[in-house]
């Protein structure tokens, strides 16, 4: 069994997202480390992508800060073995489709494997094109983790059906970032998903406050804050990672 | 089993967010429905002829045939279409595709401004809200449109991420469509993009090959020897080669932005320098880092300065039935000045392209042979820069 399962049997998941190499890879470390201590139930690693279209302004700059760094994807390979010496919680890739695809496939998917990544999310992968990559994926043993946004409706049952490791349900339409409400309806997005599959789902976008969180995943399985992290890393720059980690555990008590 | 689809050899497909998708499937059933539907079609035609200025002129070239001594070169005017470009022809038809599937607003992207041009026009005339993304950068090479789209009633967005051009601007149209779809349709300006974009808007713009074929055949009674237009995402260039892709005897020549030169960085030819990736919804050629990041692309045209080439220009290639080839600014500039002179027709600088590679292979072929060049647009918006260029400060 893939080990993501196990982020979501401690009571509802916390999982943050952060962009690798923002504003370096010592601070990444730093900070991921922080959140696994205060709570994190599994970690987004943010491959930095230099034109994030599912992005709003903050994690498109978390991507430019990281990228203009001089962070690769090799040198992030390397920090998830670093991790990897010490921390036991399940870590996904988010990245964009080409990232995985100019790297080779075979190449970029086998080293996940190696280095102990758990799942790939990739937000400009529907359904209908994971044939990309999944074949890949399941001979290797990563999730491909598919979204489910507000806009899905007839598709949600047959996303659901096919899921692997969990479930991302976008909160809102347009792109991440920071909302002060979420009008969709989330608790009948997760009913057609319940029908479907016994695969657990976690809300992302917009979701930064305690209370957010708390709402959230009360419908579901977990919450997912990026934005709200990124802010936390923007502000604090190399100093961040105890900020970040009282953060988590604010969420992850709320929750 | 793969269920992709709008796939041209191995390229296109629908890299996009789930966000997207149910609207992407509902333009695709929306133009199935209404591309062969007799109503659509008819308001389509009076509006490219009534509105748009069409059939679009083939000129013979006389003077600049005489002065490069080989083949027989003719002009598709399409400079001469209504707000000056071929963008018009996509937009129409876009425009009236939207509203019979009830959208009140287009957003749409652009790089020399055409295209936003062409899209404010076509949101004015049939009374619907309009916004165009821009990047920075071009909003200050190519001015005068700005002005013009603000004239006809559209909101400009200059974006100022990435490298504030094209790309960037596709971006922003993109992130704005996942915002607010229900009433807004994107009206995409090349053959690029997730499917069905890349088939709508190559089927809207064959009315150019279909003309072409046409009126040569009038003129001369056969087929061309050649036919050359310039490449950004290229769907001026795919308009012009649609309907000769059967006809094995005609060259398809495509002319990409080298900047200045495809063995420097500053450039935006993404068949000689690209390489396979996935990228705004497609998977094709695009300027890209071995890590996938994808390259800050450079050419004097912001028409053509994009990092990626539509999929099925990238099959044609992969095929071998068309070729693409890079053209500098030097020399897109120096055919640019040339054609004005010569014939005095000023031509976009990204169509100056096409005509730098014509002067160039013209005079090797003999003059029994014919080419077709495409004027995609014209060259009024590129004066100023130009100007600059050439060491002189115009005000506009």
């Amino acid at each position: 069994m893939n080990r993501i399962r196990s982020a979501f049997e401690n009571g509802k998941a916390f999982i943050p997202f952060i962009t690798c190499g923002d504003p370096d890879l010592e601070t990444t470390a730093k900070t991921v480390r922080e959140a696994v201590k205060n709570g994190a139930d599994l970690i987004e690693l943010g491959i930095p992508f230099s034109d994030p279209t599912a992005e709003g302004p903050v994690i498109q700059g978390a991507n430019i800060r990281a990228l203009a760094g001089g962070v690769t994807t090799d040198k992030i390979f390397d920090l998830v073995r670093d991790l990897r010496a010490d921390v036991k919680i399940p870590l996904v890739f988010m990245t964009y489709a080409n990232v995985v695809f100019s790297y080779g496939s075979e190449r970029f998917i086998s080293t996940c494997r190696e280095i102990g990544i758990d799942g790939l999310i990739l937000p400009d992968l529907p359904f209908e094109e994971r044939d990309e990559f999944l074949p890949t994926c399941r001979k290797y043993g990563i999730a491909l983790i598919p979204l489910i946004a507000p806009t899905s409706e007839n598709r949600i049952a047959m996303i659901a059906k096919e899921a692997e490791g969990f479930i991302y349900v976008v909160s809102s339409l347009g792109v991440t970032g920071m909302r002060s409400e979420i009008k969709t309806d989330i608790g009948a997005i997760v009913k057609v998903i319940r029908e479907n599959t016994d695969i657990p789902c976690a809300v992302g976008f917009g979701i930064s406050t305690p209370e957010q969180a708390a709402k959230m995943s009360a419908l579901s399985d977990g919450a997912i804050v990026g934005s709200a992290i990124i802010k936390i890393l923007e502000k604090y720059g190399k100093d961040a990672a105890p900020y970040v980690g009282e953060y988590v555990r604010s969420m992850k008590e709320a929750m | 089993m793969s269920s992709s689809r709008g796939r041209f050899g191995i390229h296109g497909g629908q890299y996009i967010p789930e966000t997207l998708m149910n609207a992407v499937i509902e333009l695709e059933a929306a133009y199935n429905r209404y591309k062969d539907d007799p109503d659509f079609n008819r308001e389509l035609n009076a509006l490219l002829n009534d509105y748009a200025g069409r059939p679009s002129r083939l000129y013979y070239a006389e003077k600049m045939t005489r002065d490069l001594g080989g083949a027989k070169i003719y002009l598709k005017r399409e400079d001469l279409n209504h707000t000056g470009a071929h963008k018009i022809n996509n937009v129409l038809g876009q425009a009236l595709l939207a509203k019979r599937m009830g959208k009140t607003r287009l957003i749409a992207e652009t790089g020399a401004g055409q295209h936003g041009v062409a899209t404010a026009t076509a949101a004015a005339l049939m009374g619907m809200e309009c916004v165009v993304f821009m990047g920075e950068e071009d909003t200050k090479r190519q001015a005068l449109n700005v002005y013009r789209m603000k004239l006809l009633g559209s909101e400009v967005i200059p974006v100022k991420t990435g490298t504030a051009t094209l790309k960037d601007a596709v971006s922003e149209a993109m992130r704005e469509w996942t915002r607010r779809i229900s009433d807004t349709h994107y009206c995409l300006g090349s053959v690029m993009g997730p499917h069905p974009f890349p088939t709508i808007v190559r089927d809207f713009q064959a009315v150019i090959s279909r003309e072409i074929k046409e009126q040569l055949f009038e003129k001369e009674g056969r087929l061309p020897d050649a036919v050359i237009a310039c490449v950004g995402g290229g769907s001026n260039a795919i308009g012009s080669f649609y309907h000769f892709i059967g006809d094995e005897s005609v060259a398809l020549i495509g002319c990409e932005a080298a900047g200045r030169g495809i063995d420097t960085f500053e450039t935006a030819a993404t068949v000689n320098t690209g390489r396979l990736g996935i990228f705004h919804g497609m998977k094709s050629y695009f300027c890209q880092d071995e890590f996938g990041q994808i390259a800050p692309v450079y050419s004097i045209s912001a028409g053509l300065d994009y990092p990626g080439i539509g999929p099925e220009h990238a099959h044609l290639h992969d095929i071998g039935r068309a070729q693409y080839v890079p053209i500098t600014d030097d020399e897109a500039v120096e055919a640019f000045e040339y054609l004005a002179k010569t014939e005095g027709i000023i031509p976009a600088i990204e169509s100056a392209h096409a005509v730098a590679y014509a002067k160039k292979i013209a005079p090797n072929m003999g003059k029994d042979k014919i080419i077709v060049v495409t004027l995609s647009g014209r060259g009024d918006k590129d004066c100023a820069a130009i100007a600059r260029y050439r060491g002189e400060d115009i005000n506009e």
